[in-house]
């Protein structure tokens, strides 16, 4: 019984060792170390990477980057828990609105960011109806700023809050909020009390679904931010490729992640019922 | 005294079918009242109506002799016990009971939520969750829940259907008190018969949308006016165009003497029940009557040629 176990484990394991654990291990390697002269990688062994990070040009790339992950984050709550409700008791219909949901993932992340170019840019479709309606005279500055990366990040990420949220709903018994009503709950009352508090595990996973893909988004705030943008993902993306430093670029890295999982670990899980 | 609930031509038709075809009754207050009959006889919806949970199609629904069509369930004075009793899972017995009182800014609620509890024998399991509970404690806690915002009129939907049969007695004679006890007005919703005319002070049997009759239970059980109601109520004979319920079936072996009426019969089979002996007996005429005896009457062979019997009080004729 043992062996068989061990050999079904044995390729999600190797997997897992090649692939995931043995990259890890060395990126913390590299984060260890010192910039080359020439960009290379080399000794001695230090600290000096990490002890950077507290630079105040850094700093202000890591609260601009929670900044704008927790901002998506709470524009995709606001949006999806309607949206999720809504799907819940749309009867017959609420597969249709499922699939709709889920649509967006048939085609490629990178192809959806150019096509919301496309759509923003100077001489992209909006300005170009705006100013063919004679509405604006020049074209409104719609692309390259945190605006655009935060409806670009909303956009990509939504999906992963309404499906854990319209799951979490979909779980509880409607019966619940017809007795709401009849003990005397107003519909914001049914809402805060009622509604939320049994979606709270679907609020939270959300919000960890949304959240962490957001701090280190890349492509999103590259893409449609221009380089007037720069938040964590890029940062790193630079030490690797411009800036050639390797160590440092390493270090940022690592350290997004320690914070992610302290965030999810650490954070007081409290009673569902409790969220408010 | 005018009722505290009343229904006037009450009517929901979905579009594939008329859920409720044209209800009225009068409920007055302080009472137990009935609303019974098979699944889909629009019984439930009814009460669903009657607590704003679905708009009529027509008709009103009148409290304290208002109309209350156009005010939403969290603004109407009734309270509902759910057949799944629809306990809210994250909030505790307490949380539960209080949680009407706090929503309508209630004076007093330690006291109240604490009295309802005592009132439902849960004194001490105010800290439980729903599911920490048992069968009869969760229907205790709805009870509790919808009795403590004292509310015109209750609103029962089955609420003994989810126990088991032993429990179900149990809780049916602790319904009865509660109701006793508070002077709180009851619409009881369930198929079952035999809880209907147990529990209630009036009943009101429902099919296809309407109710056939109302009355007390001595009166729709003794007095059917249809044909549906007397079959629905309890099993019936058929003899001669008559009906007659089988505990008011005689069997004899001599002829009657005067007073009783009696036919030529056959015993088809005799079977031991426990409290009582049924006996199957064929007619001359060729119709089948069943005899509900009680035990120190003997036994029937099959084959044996009897007399059955009845007093004519107990005949029911239809129009």
């Amino acid at each position: 019984m043992n062996r068989l176990r061990f050999w079904f484990l044995a390729p999600a394991r190797l997997w897992m060792a090649l692939l995931f654990a043995a990259p890890l291990a060395i990126v913390a390697a590299y984060s260890l170390l010192t910039r080359g002269a020439y960009g290379g990688l080399g000794a001695p062994w230090t600290l000096e990477n990490y002890r950077r990070l507290w630079d105040p040009l850094y700093a202000a790339i890591v609260g601009r980057s929670i900044l704008m992950a927790g901002a998506a984050t709470a524009i995709c709550l606001v949006l999806a828990f309607p949206l999720a409700l809504f799907m819940t008791r749309a009867g017959p219909r609420k597969n249709l609105y499922l699939q709709l949901v889920i649509l967006p993932f048939w085609t490629s992340f990178l192809v959806r960011t150019y096509a919301w170019q496309f759509l923003l840019r100077d001489t992209g479709l909006i300005n170009s109806l705006l100013q063919g309606f004679g509405l604006i005279d020049g074209p409104l500055p719609l692309l390259y700023n945190y605006g655009t990366v935060l409806l670009g990040l909303v956009y990509s990420y939504l999906p992963f809050m309404v499906l854990p949220i319209y799951a979490a709903l979909e779980r509880m018994d409607h019966t619940l909020v017809e007795a709401a009503a009849d003990l005397g709950a107003r519909p914001w009352a049914t809402l805060t009390r009622v509604l939320v508090p049994l979606s709270a595990p679907g609020l939270w996973a959300g919000s960890v679904l949304v959240f962490i893909p957001c701090l280190g988004a890349y492509l999103t705030p590259d893409l449609l931010g221009g380089g007037r943008t720069v938040l964590l993902g890029n940062l790193v993306q630079n030490q690797f490729t411009t800036a050639r430093d390797w160590p440092f670029g390493a270090a940022v890295s690592l350290a997004v992640m320690a914070a992610v999982i302290a965030l999810v670990v650490l954070l007081p899980r409290r009673r569902s019922g409790e969220l408010l | 005294m005018a009722p505290v609930l009343e229904l006037r031509n009450l009517v929901k038709h979905y579009p594939a079918h008329r859920a409720v075809d044209g209800v009225s009754l009068a409920v007055p207050r302080g009472r137990f009242y009935s609303l019974v009959g098979p699944s889909g006889c629009g019984k439930t919806t009814t009460l669903r109506l009657v607590a704003g949970f679905e708009p009529p199609t027509s008709g009103e629904v009148l409290l304290n002799g208002e109309c209350v069509n156009h005010r939403r369930p969290y603004e109407r004075s009734v309270s509902t016990v759910f057949q799944n009793y629809a306990l809210f899972p994250h909030l505790t017995v307490w949380g539960n009971v209080e949680f009407g009182l706090r929503r309508r800014g209630a004076k007093d609620i330690e006291k109240r939520v604490g009295q309802a509890l005592e009132l439902v024998q849960l004194t001490g399991k105010e800290g439980r969750y729903p599911a920490q509970l048992s069968g009869g404690e969760r229907q205790r806690v709805a009870l509790a829940r919808s009795l403590v915002l004292e509310p015109d009129v209750l609103l029962l939907d089955e609420p003994l259907a989810a126990l088991d049969p032993n429990l179900r007695k149990q809780m049916r004679a602790e319904l009865k008190a509660l109701q006793r006890s508070t002077g709180a007005t009851f619409l009881f919703v369930t198929h079952d018969q035999e809880e209907a005319l147990s529990l209630s002070d009036q009943v009101a049997v429902m099919n296809l949308g309407r109710i056939e009759q109302s009355g007390a239970p001595e009166e729709v059980y003794l007095r059917p006016r249809t044909r549906f109601v007397a079959g629905f109520l309890g099993s019936l004979n058929w003899i001669g165009g008559i009906g007659l319920r089988p505990e008011a079936t005689r069997l004899m072996r001599s002829a009657p003497g005067d007073g009783m009426r009696s036919a030529r019969a056959t015993v088809v089979e005799s079977v031991f029940l426990g409290n009582c002996i049924q006996v199957r007996a064929r007619l001359e005429t060729g119709e089948e009557a069943v005899a509900e005896l009680p035990r120190h009457n003997g036994s029937f062979a099959s084959g044996e040629a009897v007399h059955l019997c009845w007093n004519p009080p107990d005949e029911i004729h239809f129009p």
